[in-house]
C-alpha cells in the first residue's frame, strides 16, 4: 500500500532511441492508474522500470517516499502479473501461489494459509495440484493473479492481463479484477492498450504516445476534456469527429458549415473536434449540419450514420427512432457544449 | 590412357543405381498391393511393419546379427571364422573367455579397463562436460559476443580426436627436472608453483591401483573436445526458457542464484538428462583419446581399447568378443536407466 511517483522519468536506449520522455505522474495510495496508449508508446517500459526490469536513464521512481532507481527487482516488494501469465510450469498451481512467500522466508503454515485464501477468493480451490498447463487460460490468468495477491504487495502491476483472454472472460474478468481491488485496497498500475479497459476500470488514465504522457485525468476528464487531438482522437467509439476550420474571434468556419464557438480564439487554423454522440436529430437554431449520408448502422439502441458535412466526413449518433436512408440528406443538430476546437499546429486543446 | 578398370565396374553400378530404387519401389507396391487384399480390420496392424521393414532389415544385418555373431565368437577359442557355420561349435570353449577377462582381481584380466570406463570415465567425463558446458552456457548467455566466444569454445569439434590426443601430448609434455619445459602444464607447474614437472601421463597418483591423475589427464583432454557440445545445446535449451519467467522470478522476490536453481535448471533438466545420456555412452566407447597418447599402458585401458588390442594386436577373437560382451552388458542398465529417467522427466514437463 504506496503512492507510486515517476519524477521526469527518462528511458533511453541509444542517443536517438528514447522511448520514454520526461514523465511526470503521481499515482496516489490505493488507487487503480491505467496507462494506455497505442502500441510502442512507451507505456510498458514506463511499467518495467517500476518493477525493476528496465533502468532508469534519467529521474526518479518512488515508492511511497523511497527513491527505487538502484533497488533491485526482488526488494522492491511489488507484484505484477505479465501478459503471457508466465507461470512456472514446472510447479504446481500451489507452488506457483507459494513462490513468492518462500522467496520472502514464510513459515510454511502461513504460506498455506495465505495460498489456501487466495485460491478461495479466485475459485482456484480444486486446481492447487495441477500443472499450469493443464488448466484454461482463464484459470491460468487467475494463478497469475493469485501468485500476486499472496504476499499483500505494496503495489501491483498489470501488464496487459486480460488480451489472451476471449471477449467474454475479458468483460467477466474486467468486472474481478475491480472488485479485487476494492478487498485489497492496493495501489494498482494497470498497462493497456485497449481505451475500453481504461475507461471502465481505471480511477484515473494515463494516456501516453510515442513516449510522451499527453494526460492524466479521471476518465470523465480525458473524455469531457482532451487535453490535445491525440487524446480526443484516441479515447471513445466511434472516434470523435474532426473538421478543419478557420477561426476569427468567435467564428469558426469549415467547409460544409459556419458557427459561433462558446469562447473567443485567436484567428487562424484550427481543428474543430465533436463525438458523434453531440449530433441530434433536432436541428437547433444555433447550429445546423447538412449531411450527405453514405451508410446508416442500426444498432438497436444506436443509431449511425456516417456521411460528408461539406468536404469533411462526419458520424453521428443519433436516436434510432431517425428516419434515414443511405443517400438522404439529414439535418442535424450540432450541441455546442461538446465541442472542442484544437490549434492546428500544437494539436493542443483551446477548449 | 587406360580406362578398362574404371568401366569394368560400370554394370555394378548401374545395378545399384536402378536395382536399389527398382527393389525398393517392387517392395512397396507389392507390400501395399498384399495390404489392400487384407480383411479392413487387419490392415491398420499390418501396414506400419510392411514400411518399417526396410529399416528393421537393415537394423537386423548391421546390429543384430552381428551382435548374435560376437556372443557366438566370445565362447568359441580363438581359430575360428565366425562366417563358416562348419567350423562353429568345434572350438567351444564355454566361458573361458569370459574367466580370463574377470581373472585375478583387481588387476588382472580387463579389470582396470573396467574400472577407468566405468569409474573414471563414466563420472568424471560426464560431470565436468556438463558442469563446464552448464556454466559456460550461463555465463555467455550474458555476454556481448556470444556467437563469436561461442563459436570458439566449440572449435575443438571440428579437429579430429587425433589431431586432439597429439595436441594434449604436447600440452602435458615431460622433461627432466632442470630441463627447459616444453609442455604448457610443465611450464605452469615449475614456473608458477616452482614444483617439480609431473610426468601427467605415466604419473600414477595417488597410487599404482588407484592411479587417479594420468586417466584425469586423459578425461581432461577429452573434456576439452566435447564442451562444446554440451555447452551449444545446454544454451540452446536455455534460450528457450521464455524471459518473462525469469522477470517474473525477480519480481516475485528471487535473486539471480535462486532464480537459476528454481527456475532455469528445473526447465533445462530434460535437455540435461539427454545431453547426460549421450556423454555417459560417449565415456563407455571412449578410445581415440587413450590410444593415441597412452596406448592403454601406465593402467589408462580402456574397453574399447582393450577389444581392439585383443583383436589386433594379440590376435585373440575370443578374447575381443568376450570384452565386446562386457561393454554391452556395461552399458545396458546404464541405457535402461537412462531411457526410464529420460521418460519421468517427459512426464513431469
Amino acid at each position: 500500500m504506496s503512492s507510486v511517483t515517476y519524477d521526469h522519468v527518462v528511458k533511453r536506449y541509444t542517443a536517438d532511441i528514447t522511448v520514454v520522455k520526461d514523465m511526470y505522474v503521481e499515482i496516489k495510495d490505493k488507487e487503480f492508474m491505467v496507462l494506455v496508449g497505442p502500441s510502442g508508446c512507451g507505456k510498458s517500459t514506463a511499467l518495467r522500470m517500476l518493477a525493476g526490469l528496465e533502468s532508469i536513464t534519467e529521474g526518479e521512481i518512488r515508492i511511497g517516499d523511497r527513491v527505487v532507481n538502484n533497488v533491485a527487482a526482488k526488494d522492491r516488494d511489488i507484484a505484477m502479473v505479465f501478459q503471457s501469465y508466465a507461470l512456472y510450469p514446472h510447479m504446481s498451481v500451489f507452488d506457483n501461489m507459494a513462490f513468492p512467500l518462500q522467496m520472502a522466508h514464510m513459515k510454511k503454515p502461513e504460506i498455506d494459509k495465505r495460498v489456501r485464501s487466495a485460491s478461495k477468493i479466485l475459485g482456484l480451490d480444486n486446481f492447487l495440484s495441477r500443472k499450469p498447463r493443464a488448466l484454461s487460460g482463464g484459470q491460468r490468468q487467475r494463478v497469475a493473479l493469485g501468485r500476486a495477491i499472496v504476499r499483500s504487495p505494496k503495489v501491483f502491476l498489470l501488464d496487459e492481463p486480460l488480451s489472451n483472454l476471449d471477449a467474454k472472460l475479458r468483460g467477466q474478468t474486467r468486472i474481478e479484477l475491480q472488485k479485487l481491488h476494492r478487498e485489497l485496497e492496493t495501489t494498482f498500475i494497470y498497462v493497456t492498450h485497449d481505451q475500453v479497459e481504461a475507461m471502465t476500470m481505471g480511477d484515473r488514465i494515463a494516456i501516453m504516445n510515442a513516449g510522451i504522457l499527453q494526460q492524466v485525468g479521471t476518465p470523465g476528464e480525458v473524455y469531457d476534456h482532451p487535453a490535445n487531438l491525440f487524446v480526443a482522437g484516441f479515447i471513445g467509439t466511434p472516434t470523435m469527429n474532426f473538421v478543419p476550420v478557420t477561426t476569427s474571434d468567435s467564428s469558426a468556419k469549415a467547409s460544409g458549415f459556419e458557427l459561433k464557438l462558446p469562447k473567443a480564439v485567436p484567428a487562424g487554423k484550427g481543428m474543430l473536434g465533436f463525438r458523434p454522440e453531440a449530433l441530434t436529430d433536432k436541428p437547433s437554431d444555433v447550429s445546423t449540419l447538412e449531411m450527405k449520408v453514405d451508410v446508416v448502422e442500426r444498432l438497436g439502441s444506436d443509431q449511425f450514420l456516417y456521411g460528408q458535412v461539406g468536404g469533411d466526413a462526419v458520424t453521428a449518433r443519433v436516436d434510432p427512432r431517425m428516419k434515414v436512408e443511405p443517400g438522404d440528406t439529414a439535418k442535424l443538430g450540432l450541441d455546442v457544449r461538446g465541442l472542442h476546437l484544437f490549434d492546428a499546429q500544437t494539436e493542443t486543446a483551446f477548449f | 590412357m587406360d580406362f578398362s578398370l574404371l568401366l569394368q565396374d560400370i554394370p555394378t553400378l548401374l545395378v545399384v543405381i536402378l536395382g536399389v530404387p527398382v527393389v525398393l519401389a517392387a517392395y512397396i507396391v507389392g507390400g501395399e498391393y498384399l495390404v489392400r487384399r487384407l480383411p479392413d480390420k487387419n490392415r491398420p496392424q499390418v501396414r506400419p511393419w510392411i514400411w518399417v521393414g526396410p529399416a528393421l532389415i537393415l537394423v537386423a544385418a548391421y546390429l543384430l546379427i552381428p551382435a548374435i555373431l560376437t556372443a557366438i565368437q566370445s565362447l568359441e577359442s580363438n581359430n575360428v571364422d565366425v562366417l563358416d557355420p562348419g567350423t562353429w561349435g568345434t572350438n567351444f570353449v564355454g566361458f573361458k573367455n569370459f574367466a580370463r577377462q574377470f581373472a585375478d582381481f583387481p588387476t588382472g584380466g580387463a579389470w582396470v579397463a573396467i574400472r577407468n570406463n566405468v569409474i573414471f570415465w563414466l563420472i568424471f567425463y560426464t560431470i565436468f562436460t556438463l558442469i563446464f558446458g552448464l556454466i559456460l552456457a550461463v555465463l555467455f548467455d550474458r555476454v556481448k559476443y556470444e556467437q563469436f566466444v561461442k563459436s570458439l569454445i566449440f572449435m575443438p569439434m571440428a579437429i579430429s580426436s587425433v589431431a586432439l590426443g597429439l595436441i594434449w601430448d604436447f600440452m602435458y609434455e615431460y622433461q627432466p627436472p632442470g630441463e627447459p619445459q616444453t609442455g604448457t602444464m610443465n611450464a605452469l607447474v615449475t614456473t608458477l608453483f616452482h614444483h617439480d614437472p609431473v610426468s601427467w601421463l605415466q604419473d600414477q597418483w595417488p597410487g599404482e591401483s588407484f592411479n587417479l591423475l594420468n586417466n584425469l589427464a586423459l578425461i581432461g583432454a577429452a573434456t576439452w573436445g566435447i564442451t562444446g557440445f554440451a555447452m551449444v545445446i545446454l544454451s540452446a535449451a536455455l534460450k528457450g526458457i521464455p524471459g518473462e519467467l525469469l522477470e517474473a522470478a525477480r519480481v516475485d522476490g528471487a535473486g539471480e542464484i535462486t532464480v537459476f536453481r528454481r527456475v532455469i535448471l528445473p526447465l533445462m533438466m530434460p535437455t540435461i538428462v539427454v545431453v547426460g545420456t549421450t556423454l555417459v555412452i560417449f565415456a563407455l566407447k571412449a578410445f581415440d583419446v587413450v590410444y593415441v597418447m597412452t596406448s592403454g599402458n601406465y593402467n589408462t585401458d580402456v574397453l574399447a581399447y582393450r577389444m581392439y588390442n585383443q583383436l589386433y594386436l594379440a590376435s585373440n577373437s575370443g578374447g575381443a568378443s568376450a570384452v565386446a560382451i562386457i561393454l554391452l552388458v556395461a552399458v545396458v542398465p546404464v541405457l535402461i536407466f537412462n531411457l526410464r529417467q529420460f521418460r519421468a522427466v517427459e512426464a513431469r514437463r
